[in-house]
């Protein structure tokens, strides 16, 4: 179960960043949240995926789920959902000014 | 008496609130973000006494003991760097109000900057890797905010740029987290550098690969090379306040998480972690002070010179000795300060004379001497000519490259500190000395406003170099801190 997560979040980072290699904005941004989908499942299968009782310390609970990598993961997807909407928001401005969405014509003059 | 280490993070916090609810009444808000900086200044100046005078002082979140609770630490590196930087805040805060127009400021640029301000004590705070990342996130979003303030079009352009690499890097920090956490099992620090003893011996291999990988995510926020090619271009588009405080504090927020983890965690193979940070200080330098020669916009020749500093301090690490890691913490405080005082200055220069390019600027000396002779001063302080600060530290490093035969290194840091010199005495024998130029500015009284809070900033850095005795046995006591980290662990670990 293990290697199948593993070679999944690898599928994720690799078109990610392709993805962020392109020169849209939009495949830009979906690359980074393509690469924070990966890094979530990379977390969850980090800390050993198990079939068992919730981790609620009780008596003959032996084969509990590590509940600290969800923890992680809901404070990383908080985080990357906020960065992701910034950067939309973002993109759309300098499309607007900048009259383009191209990377390759935002490389900017020698001294501004 | 535990809840003080938690405050540098909740008062800038609340304080961010508070002036966020009134961003148009502008005298108000000024006053208020004035009054709340020197408070809090005060009250991390007790914060940083009692620590050296009683040992760290450790929090643990909620009260649930170490390993799991959320560690706060503030030992003696970590509130030295929050001191500093509540330092360098309370010179921006007296800054800001004549550098912004009304409209930026309006743009809650003073919420913006308290939450950097949390942010940054934060991530010196914390004792917790993923609590780590958390600030980091914190501070970014902060700044975030502060690099596209005034919404200009290069800005906006550069911005997007800035926030892409350091999502990038930051999902890489998760990443790095989760192969720690399947390596040992937790994410305090001091747990951490305790389990990675117990790591079996055919697994030590994975755990330097391991450290290696958070060293590039730490890189790219320290802009070490080959990874330093985003910051110029960011750091020179905001306004000088913004630019001082990002060049001062944000770069060295990496830099310290480097410091921290290189210290107490991955230590188990320095042959070739600590030999590669040698190496990259080298070609930071390098290729840092070949950036500051090769322009003409004053502005871009100060942020280039990050790069280098950012060397220097690696180069101590990489040492990995007693006085290599004591010129480091020396080398670290004096930057951040001199840092801010330059930007501070390039800002009051860039409004004196009215233009960035050099090249079209001569004789601003003739009408400004203040901020021309303390420009001249914070030239000699960041070339390290003595007996300023800058002098200390560079001896301090070149002492302990030295000590360990480390020849290479010595002559590239030599060379590179005589370069630096030349780039900024460019800006002053070109920018300052000359014919009086034509079209410089018609408002003397603002750049004066805005000469003033450096002069705080440049007094305290000559106190620092000349000084040196009152400094020295603090820096000596953090180096032999860090080499030692039993006391680190057992003050985080204790119950």
């Amino acid at each position: 179960m293990e290697i199948i997560m593993i070679i999944l979040a690898s599928i994720l980072f690799a078109t990610a960043v392709y993805n962020l290699l392109q020169k849209q904005f939009l495949r830009i941004i979906i690359g980074t949240a393509l690469l924070s989908h990966g890094a979530h499942l990379f977390i969850l299968t980090m800390g050993k995926l198990k079939r068992g009782a919730p981790p609620v310390l009780d008596e003959g609970v032996a084969n509990y789920a590590d509940p600290l990598p969800q923890a992680l993961i809901l404070t990383s997807i908080v985080i990357s959902f906020g960065v992701t909407s910034l950067l939309l928001v973002l993109a759309y401005r300098a499309y607007k000014l900048n009259k383009t969405d191209n990377m390759e014509e935002l490389r900017g003059a020698e001294n501004e | 008496m535990n809840n003080l280490a938690i405050l540098p993070i909740i008062l800038p916090l609340l304080a961010s609130v508070i002036v966020a609810f009134i961003p148009k009444k502008l005298n108000i808000v000024r006053k208020l973000s004035q009054i709340f900086t020197v408070v809090f200044l005060i009250i991390v100046g007790y914060i940083f006494w009692k620590v050296f005078a009683n040992g760290p002082i450790t929090l643990q979140g909620g009260g649930w003991d170490a390993p799991f609770g959320i560690t706060f630490i503030a030992d003696y590196l970590s509130i030295l760097l929050v001191l500093t930087t509540y330092i360098i805040a309370t010179a921006a805060v007296f800054y800001a109000p004549y550098s912004l127009s009304d409209k930026q400021e309006m743009f809650y640029f003073y919420t913006f900057f308290f939450l950097l301000i949390s942010g940054i004590s934060g991530a010196f705070l914390t004792g917790d890797l993923f609590n780590l990342f958390v600030f980091f996130e914190v501070l970014l979003m902060a700044s975030y905010g502060l690099i596209v303030l005034g919404n200009g079009k290069v800005q906006l352009r550069e911005s997007l740029k800035y926030v892409l690499i350091n999502v990038f890097s930051s999902m890489l920090f998760v990443t790095t987290v989760a192969f720690i956490y399947s390596l040992v099992g937790t994410l305090n620090m001091a747990h951490i550098a305790e389990r990675v003893e117990a790591v079996p011996a055919e697994q030590q291999g994975i755990l330097t690969a391991v450290g290696i990988l958070l060293f590039f995510v730490f890189a790219v926020k320290a802009a070490i090379f080959p990874l330093y090619y985003w910051l110029p271009n960011s750091y020179v588009v905001p306004n000088p306040v913004v630019s001082a405080l990002f060049g001062a504090l944000l770069t060295k927020v990496g830099i310290y998480s480097i410091f921290r983890v290189y210290t107490l965690i991955f230590v188990q193979d320095t042959g070739i972690t600590h030999q590669l940070f040698i190496w990259l200080a080298m070609l930071t330098m390098i290729f840092g002070v070949i950036g500051a020669l090769s322009t003409n916009n004053v502005k871009l020749i100060i942020t280039y010179n990050i790069i280098p500093a950012i060397g220097f301090i690696l180069m101590g690490i990489g040492l990995y000795s007693e006085e290599g890691l004591a010129g480091s913490t020396y080398y670290l405080i004096h930057d951040m300060i001199i840092k801010a005082a330059l930007f501070l200055l390039i800002g009051a220069l860039v409004v004196a004379a009215g233009t960035k390019d050099l090249s079209k600027m001569s004789g601003v000396i003739q009408r400004f001497p203040l901020l021309g002779w303390l420009f001249f001063i914070g030239s000699l302080v960041l070339a390290g000519i003595p007996p300023f600060s800058g002098f200390i530290g560079k001896l301090l490093l070149l002492q302990g490259s030295l000590g360990q035969g480390e020849v290479l290194l010595t002559i590239i840091a030599l060379l590179s500190s005589l370069l630096i010199l030349l780039s900024m005495m460019r800006i002053f024998v070109r920018g300052f000395w000359g014919e009086k130029m034509e079209g410089m500015t018609t408002n003397p009284r603002k750049v004066h406003a805005l000469t003033i809070p450096a002069v705080f900033l440049i007094a305290l850095s000559i106190f620092l170099g000349v000084c040196a005795e009152y400094v020295l046995p603090y820096v000596e006591t953090i180096s032999n801190y860090l080499l030692d980290r039993t006391e680190y662990i057992s003050s985080v670990l204790k119950g």
